[in-house]
């Protein structure tokens, strides 16, 4: 089978915490422009998944292949540069830096300049500066968040944290979009328009996408494929509608609603 | 005349004010010290309150921009200082004039100190938190330590150099730089006061243009959040270390401005207590903010000065004004109060 | 068999380390903060001691008992009066104000008995043993002194896990709110803490001022940065930590004032906390602390 079809893909990836495993013979194959769906019960592993992904957390075994390549022995800091972003299950924003400076940090690959060209505002660093500015604008556009750019990103309401996350996940131009509850605390109006927005964005950056729901009416209405979590183990993988017929799956996680 | 206002507005608007303040203090300063209105006890503190600022900016931003305690700083000033020391004594026939000698007195110092401050950054930067203030703490003394047991001589020769003990042996016409624990002796004051005023712009320029960079932004995100910056490619330990570098340089700097000010300078002048008290401007200042630096390192230091007629209870004031005020920014009962009252001057309705 | 010697002179300076280091150990721990005015209060205690055995001509005992009095009381004082109102406060606010008591107890201390160095009287010369065929003398002093620190060391640790006070301090140390809500005063735990910690520094004072007895306002100063630096040596929080930490920093001390240079004997003392650091970057005996991701 020829890695290069997936745009991510595990082999038995695992993780041991003392004596506790948490994660087991994870694999996954995600294509390059998949809407893929990670679900679960709660303590699943899932978000500990994405740590392995993301190198947060140094797998006990197994592999993983971005794009073909091995990225397993790689730093946080290589996996993104590689092509992996991600957004937290808790927010994590720069609470101090406002809206759009949040989203320019995730932008620092794209336009590099000296240290010196910083300290001495040289016009390189007033033309590459510019153009951050209009690249950040613009990912805020497509969030609507550019009215906030000043705004301290601990000041915007929640919802708002969620999406400037994604916008900031997006500005280091990922092929591999890694998304943690986007939808967790939001009614159902955000959790619909968070929906479009997520189609778009897919659409738009041509990215993968993979994603850790509760919501059901999110995960069945958005994504293509879906793996889920119990256990730290896969119970089950495939299309939505052979997920939501799967009787482990509904016995383990889904009960017997829509 | 947009753009006059994106130089001087918006995200620069506080390296305005600060330049502003700057420029008028000195300007004000300077007509005073010409009519002959200025004590001389303040104008012997002009080139030390100034030099003070620039070491309390540089020191902001470690603590305040990249979120690191550092306990040390102290040590880079000391490194400027005795580094100031030998340039501008070791190039006094080459170079009579005195502004060239400071100058380069100054450049020299800011690259040495930017060099230690880049190899102490390497263990330094591998730590987090306690542990790396403890170890910025450890250097400050290594580094006293280290020029207190140093003897460095010059003469028609050229260098002499012992450690520990003084077997320096000097031609005729040869001067002692630094003489152990006596330091330096018979330093030309060289240091003007117009000098360290532009060394402190300067360093307004440098920091607030580095804090509005890609630079200062990666810095601030790893400060703010260490794993999602990671998680957005950016590099923790080589975005602080650029950070730390920086500010040694510019500390290194003011210890030159410093140094060259008296006539005599020893190590033990830069020990862990000169350390905390720059660490007392900066957070009294308000951790990344320039201009409330300026502020508070200008009363600190000069509310001992002016309290001279408390006489022996003037330190004791200062140590009751230093925690009174301390806990009045911080407890939330009383911030909540002074909430109240600011909102009640202001008319506004609070149905509580 | 010199070696011996500066081993148990090291141990003896370490006893006292590791003592002034317990206060700066649990204060962290269960207060969360830097009590930079821990030193200072060793200070305080020597003078009280001093002024007991010099002035009012009472036998050690009593300025034993009147030190460690005094000291528990200004303890506790400063937490109400200074810390307390900064719990909410982030810890390098609270590191100020602790300067600012370190500033006042130091002037404070200047104002009331002058910046003269008073002498320490030789009320404790318990005299010297002789061992080894008179190869070997040490200080009777030195040996009681490693005695006492590890009775406290022992004593503190029984009195952590088997008293409720000491499951009341550890609960503190874990989770402040919890704790309280389960019915733990944490002013009082806190308050506990730092009686017990000020204690010690009086217990430390007289030790130290037996051995070197110079008093005067800034005496607090050099062991305080030294006790500190041996707590977060060993791993700030932990009381096995501080007792390691400040045994070998005070063995350290005595070793490289002896084979290496008086001088440089803190350099060396301070470069090697750098390399152990950079080895066990928690500490010797410190928890690695993981983020919850």
């Amino acid at each position: 089978m020829n890695s290069r079809r997936y745009i991510l893909k595990t082999k038995n990836l695992g993780i041991d915490f003392g004596g506790l495993t948490a994660v087991n013979d994870f694999n996954i194959q995600v294509r390059p422009s998949e809407i893929y769906g990670l679900i679960g019960p709660n303590g699943a592993g899932k978000t500990t998944v994405f740590n392995l992904l993301t190198k947060v957390y140094e797998p006990t075994r197994g592999q993983i292949y971005l794009d073909g390549q091995n990225i397993t022995n790689e730093s946080s800091v290589k996996v993104n540069k590689l092509g992996i972003a991600r957004t937290f299950q808790n927010i994590r924003l720069f609470k101090n830096m406002s809206v759009i400076d949040n989203v320019k940090v995730g932008l620092y690959h794209s336009q590099k300049y000296s240290l010196l060209a910083s300290v001495l505002h040289t016009p390189s660093y007033l033309k590459r500066e510019k153009a951050i500015e209009e690249m950040a604008l613009s990912l805020l556009r497509v969030f609507g968040l550019e009215e906030f750019a000043q705004v301290k990103a601990s000041n915007l309401p929640y919802g708002k944290q969620r999406k400037l996350e994604i916008a900031r996940a997006l500005a280091t131009s990922p092929k591999l979009l890694l998304l943690d509850e986007p939808a967790a605390g939001m009614n159902p109006t955000e959790t619909s328009e968070l929906m479009e927005t997520i189609k778009i964005v897919q659409d738009k950056f041509n990215i993968a996408i993979l994603l850790i729901e509760h919501d059901m009416k999110f995960v069945m209405g958005i994504c293509n494929q879906i793996t889920v979590l119990n256990f730290g183990t896969v119970l089950a993988c495939g299309t939505p509608e052979e997920i939501k017929n799967n009787p482990d799956v509904v016995a383990a996680y889904l009960g017997n609603e829509d | 005349m947009d753009k006059l206002k994106k130089h001087f507005l918006g995200q620069n608007k506080n390296r305005t004010i600060c330049l502003s303040v700057v420029l008028i203090a000195y300007i004000v300063i300077e007509i005073l010290m010409q009519t002959g209105s200025l004590k001389s006890l303040f104008i012997n503190l002009l080139v030390p309150v100034t030099s003070y600022i620039i070491v309390a900016l540089a020191l902001n931003l470690v603590v305040g921009v990249s979120g690191e305690l550092s306990l040390g700083h102290a040590g880079f000033m000391s490194i400027g200082a005795f580094t100031g020391v030998i340039v501008a004594n070791v190039t006094s026939s080459m170079i009579p004039n005195d502004i060239v000698r400071l100058i380069l007195a100054i450049i020299a110092g800011a690259i040495v100190a930017a060099i230690f401050g880049f190899l102490i950054s390497i263990p330094v930067l591998k730590l987090q938190g306690d542990y790396l203030a403890i170890v910025t703490l450890a250097f400050g003394q290594i580094i006293k330590s280290l020029i207190n047991n140093t003897f460095l001589g010059f003469d028609s020769n050229g260098f002499h150099f012992s450690f520990i003990t003084n077997t320096v042996d000097l031609a005729t016409g040869g001067k002692m730089l630094i003489n152990g624990p006596i330091g330096a002796t018979a330093t030309d004051r060289i240091s003007t006061f117009t000098i360290a005023i532009l060394l402190l712009i300067v360093t307004i320029f440098v920091i607030f243009n580095f804090i509005n960079s890609a630079h200062g932004r990666n810095v601030m995100a790893a400060r703010d959040d260490r794993i999602a910056a990671q998680s957005a490619g950016i590099d923790i330990v080589k975005t602080k270390t650029i950070a730390f570098v920086l500010s040694a340089a510019i500390a290194g700097a003011a210890g030159v401005v410093y140094g060259l000010n008296f006539s005599t300078l020893v190590p033990a002048k830069f020990d862990f207590n000169q350390s905390i008290l720059i660490l007392v401007y900066v957070v009294l200042g308000g951790l990344g903010n320039m201009f409330g630096t300026i502020i508070s390192t200008t009363l600190l230091v000069l509310l001992p000065e002016l309290l001279r007629f408390l006489a022996n209870y003037r330190m004791l004031i200062y140590a009751v004004v230093l925690i009174v005020i301390m806990i009045f920014t911080n407890n939330p009962t009383i911030q909540g109060y002074i909430k109240k009252l600011i909102k009640k001057n202001r008319g506004e309705v609070n149905h509580e | 068999m010199e070696f011996l010697s500066f081993l148990i002179t090291g141990l003896g300076l370490g006893s006292v380390y590791a003592i002034i280091a317990l206060g700066y150990t649990m204060v962290y721990g269960i207060a969360k903060m830097l009590n930079f005015a821990h030193g200072d209060v060793i200070m305080v205690g020597s003078y009280v001691a001093f002024f007991m055995v010099a002035q009012f001509n009472l036998p050690g005992v009593v300025a034993i008992f009147a030190s460690v009095l005094v000291c528990t009381l200004l303890g506790v004082l400063i937490e109400r009066l200074a810390y307390k109102p900064l719990r909410e406060a982030s810890t390098l606010s609270v590191l100020i104000t602790a300067i600012g008591v370190s500033y006042f107890l130091q002037n404070g201390a200047q104002i009331l008995w002058g910046t003269d160095t008073k002498i320490f009287p030789n009320v404790f010369d318990l005299g010297t043993i002789s061992l080894f065929d008179n190869q070997l003398h040490i200080s009777v002093l030195t040996l009681v002194t490693i005695v006492i620190c590890i009775v406290i060391i022992v004593a503190l640790t029984l009195f952590i896990n088997k008293t409720k006070t000491g499951k009341a301090m550890r609960a503190c140390s874990e989770d402040k709110a919890t704790a309280q809500l389960m019915g733990i005063s944490v002013d009082k735990t806190i308050s506990i803490t730092f009686a017990i910690g000020s204690g010690l520094a009086a217990i430390a004072s007289i030790l130290l001022c037996s051995t070197y007895p110079a008093v005067n306002p800034t005496l607090g100063s050099m062991p305080g940065i030294k006790a500190f630096t041996a707590a977060v040596f060993g791993g700030i929080g932990s009381i096995s930590g501080a007792f390691v930490g400040g045994l070998l920093l005070g063995i350290l001390e005595t070793l490289a004032k002896a084979y290496i240079s008086s001088q440089m004997s803190d350099a060396i003392v301070f470069l090697v906390l750098i390399i152990v650091l950079l080895i066990k970057p928690t500490g010797l005996l410190g928890k690695e602390i993981s983020e919850k991701v």
